[in-house]
């Protein structure tokens, strides 16, 4: 038992001696943006929640928002979003890249929760590729979960229809 | 005749039309730079007031904008102000259970009941980015005390620290990692209205002990977990049956500690394969002259394909000493399957096969067999309620329940 002891500190020893750096934050905010618009960022430029769009990012977020506006960057018919949501208990915030009303890219920006960490990952991330939004606010196609990370499967999917629903709205609304 | 009545008419009524038109005045040149004037004054006008309206707009977008950014401050400040609040969190799970099975042993009861199974509290503090403290507060069957069925359990409670994103460490009282249901056994995430019997009398879930854990994350969706913790302390007089075993770190005794570890692959969507070892030297906790060891090992696989899941779980004790293999309980095996299909994102059908034995060690009667089959509607992802039907086969002389259970689940 003293000896198992002994090289569970050794163990915890070498843990502590590995430093990544900030821990849960995977790109900036700012990176992000740079990335998908290579570095030629458009003007910062926000949605606001009025009426219909309020009530429509209820009927995806189960809850209605609270904030009255969101920005967004937008260029010809690619927007970029990045929006937050809680998995079990702590925020998720989560990069989209929408072009012609479908999601071209998707990134975790930070992931603060002890578990479900797998949704950051590139094999769960592929699904929503291409994904549209439907008539009913839906996704177009099934999105397969993670064992043991349904809430932050389940956050991530809220996001993605909330960024495409924001997408149309500027479309519609014609505001890029 | 008729064509000379028609063109008098068409006369009258082109004379009358034309009347006001001969009447009208062209007007002259100074009356016309006069109207020119007039109209030019009316344009300067509504180009002034134009251009009042956009500056009246410009100016209330600008207070808009004001107002939004100080509201936004307002809330974050607010947030700062009760930092401690936010970095507070609680959560909870319960539920309430109908039994109604019959008892097929001579002379048996039949269970006919209602039961607030389990009321929980989760309470969970964020000191600072690294460092975190978690607990789950339980009540069982509603009412504890002297006489009572249910127990008041702490069943975590323990500080996390994370080294990066890859590794953390954890002290305190928590979950073993082992099984599918003994770490996330929220009622909302498994079907049937009882958890299934294998990880309740095999595993035994829920298994908690005090002590020392590792976890470590890999990009490949692979993940580890080691834990030096406080043992179980089996003894005769319980038919050295695991699930008796548990100390529930409750005055535990801590002679024998367990290693336990887990290797688990989550890195193919919808699938989830573990496999879990555990090991402890001396399973009496020296309050016998001999010195039995226990080993385990228990393996898993989930995988999901659109609405359709398949569960799989084996888990297997082996117990060292004579007074162990003399009744059969050197050897505790379980397995189960359970195939299940969501019909729609609120309902979903399930069916389990299950098979365990807490003395397969010899070739006594000793093993139970059920089969479940039932339903989940989730009034809302977090609510679901709960109907099954099971079908028991128990050794001779032991009660064997069938029958159907009801019940109502919630997490938040």
């Amino acid at each position: 038992m003293h000896i198992l002891m002994r090289y569970l500190f050794l163990i915890i020893i070498i843990f502590s001696s590995v430093n990544a750096g900030a821990k849960g934050v995977y790109q900036s905010n700012a990176d992000f943006l740079n990335e998908v618009f290579h570095n030629n960022l458009p003007k910062t430029q926000s949605l606001w929640l009025l009426n219909n769009i309020k009530k429509g990012a209820e009927k995806i977020l189960g809850e209605r928002p609270g904030q009255l506006r969101i920005r967004y960057w937008g260029r010809d018919q690619q927007t970029a979003w990045i929006l937050e949501e809680v998995g079990k208990e702590k925020l998720i915030t989560v990069g989209f890249l929408i072009n012609d009303n479908k999601l071209q890219t998707i990134k975790v920006l930070a992931f603060r929760e002890s578990r479900g960490w797998e949704v950051k990952e590139d094999f769960f991330l592929e699904q929503f590729f291409q994904t549209q939004i439907t008539s009913e606010l839906k996704l177009d196609r099934n999105i397969d979960g993670i064992s043991g990370a349904t809430l932050s499967v389940r956050a991530l999917k809220k996001l993605a229809r909330l960024a495409l629903f924001y997408h149309q709205q500027v479309i519609e609304k014609n505001t890029i | 005749m008729k064509s000379f009545k028609s063109k008098l008419l068409f006369l009258c009524v082109a004379s009358t039309i034309s009347l006001p038109v001969m009447a009208t005045k062209i007007p002259s040149m100074e009356e016309m730079w006069k109207l020119i004037q007039q109209q030019q004054k009316a344009l300067e006008a509504q180009k002034q007031e134009i251009s009042r309206l956009k500056n009246t707009s410009q100016n209330n977008e600008a207070k808009i904008e004001a107002t939004t950014t100080a509201l936004e401050d307002s809330n974050k400040s607010y947030g700062k102000a009760k930092e401690w609040f936010n970095k507070t969190t609680i959560g909870g799970y319960g539920e309430l259970h109908y039994n109604n099975l019959e008892n097929k042993k001579e002379g048996g009861s039949d269970k006919d009941e209602l039961d607030l199974h389990r009321f929980v509290l989760f309470f969970g503090h964020e000191f600072n980015d690294d460092l975190r403290f978690f607990s789950e507060f339980e009540i069982e069957h509603s009412i504890s005390g002297d006489g009572k069925n249910g127990e008041v359990e702490v069943e975590q409670a323990y500080v996390e620290y994370d080294f990066n994103d890859s590794h953390s460490a954890k002290a305190g009282v928590f979950l073993m990692p082992f099984g599918i249901i003994n770490e996330t056994h929220e009622p909302p995430t498994f079907y049937g209205t009882e958890r299934n019997p294998v990880e309740k009398n095999i595993i035994p879930a829920t298994w908690w002990e005090g002590g020392l854990a590792l976890n470590s994350k890999f990009e490949n969706g692979l993940s580890t977990d080691v834990s030096l913790t406080s043992g179980l302390y089996l003894t005769a007089g319980d038919s050295f049956k695991i699930r008796s075993g548990r100390q529930k770190v409750s005055k535990a005794k801590a002679d024998s500690g367990a290693l336990a570890g887990r290797v688990k692959y989550t890195g193919y969507t919808g699938l989830e394969l573990a496999l879990s070892g555990y090991y402890q030297d001396d399973y009496n906790q020296n309050e016998t002259n001999s010195s039995d060891s226990l080993t385990a090992i228990e393996t898993h696989a989930v995988y999901s394909l659109n609405n359709f899941t398949i569960k799989a779980l084996y888990a297997s004790w082996d117990l060292d000493g004579d007074d162990a293999k003399d009744i059969g309980a050197d050897s505790q095996t379980g397995w189960y399957i359970e195939p299940s299909y969501k019909l729609t994102d609120k309902l979903g059908i399930f069916a389990r096969y299950n098979e365990w034995d807490n003395a397969d060690g010899n070739s006594s009667d000793s093993k139970y067999t059920q089969t479940d089959f039932g339903l989940n509607y989730w009034i809302d992802e977090d609510v679901v309620l709960k109907a099954d039907y099971q079908d028991q086969d128990a050794p001779d002389g032991k009660d064997e329940y069938d029958g159907f259970n009801l019940g109502v689940g919630y997490q938040f």
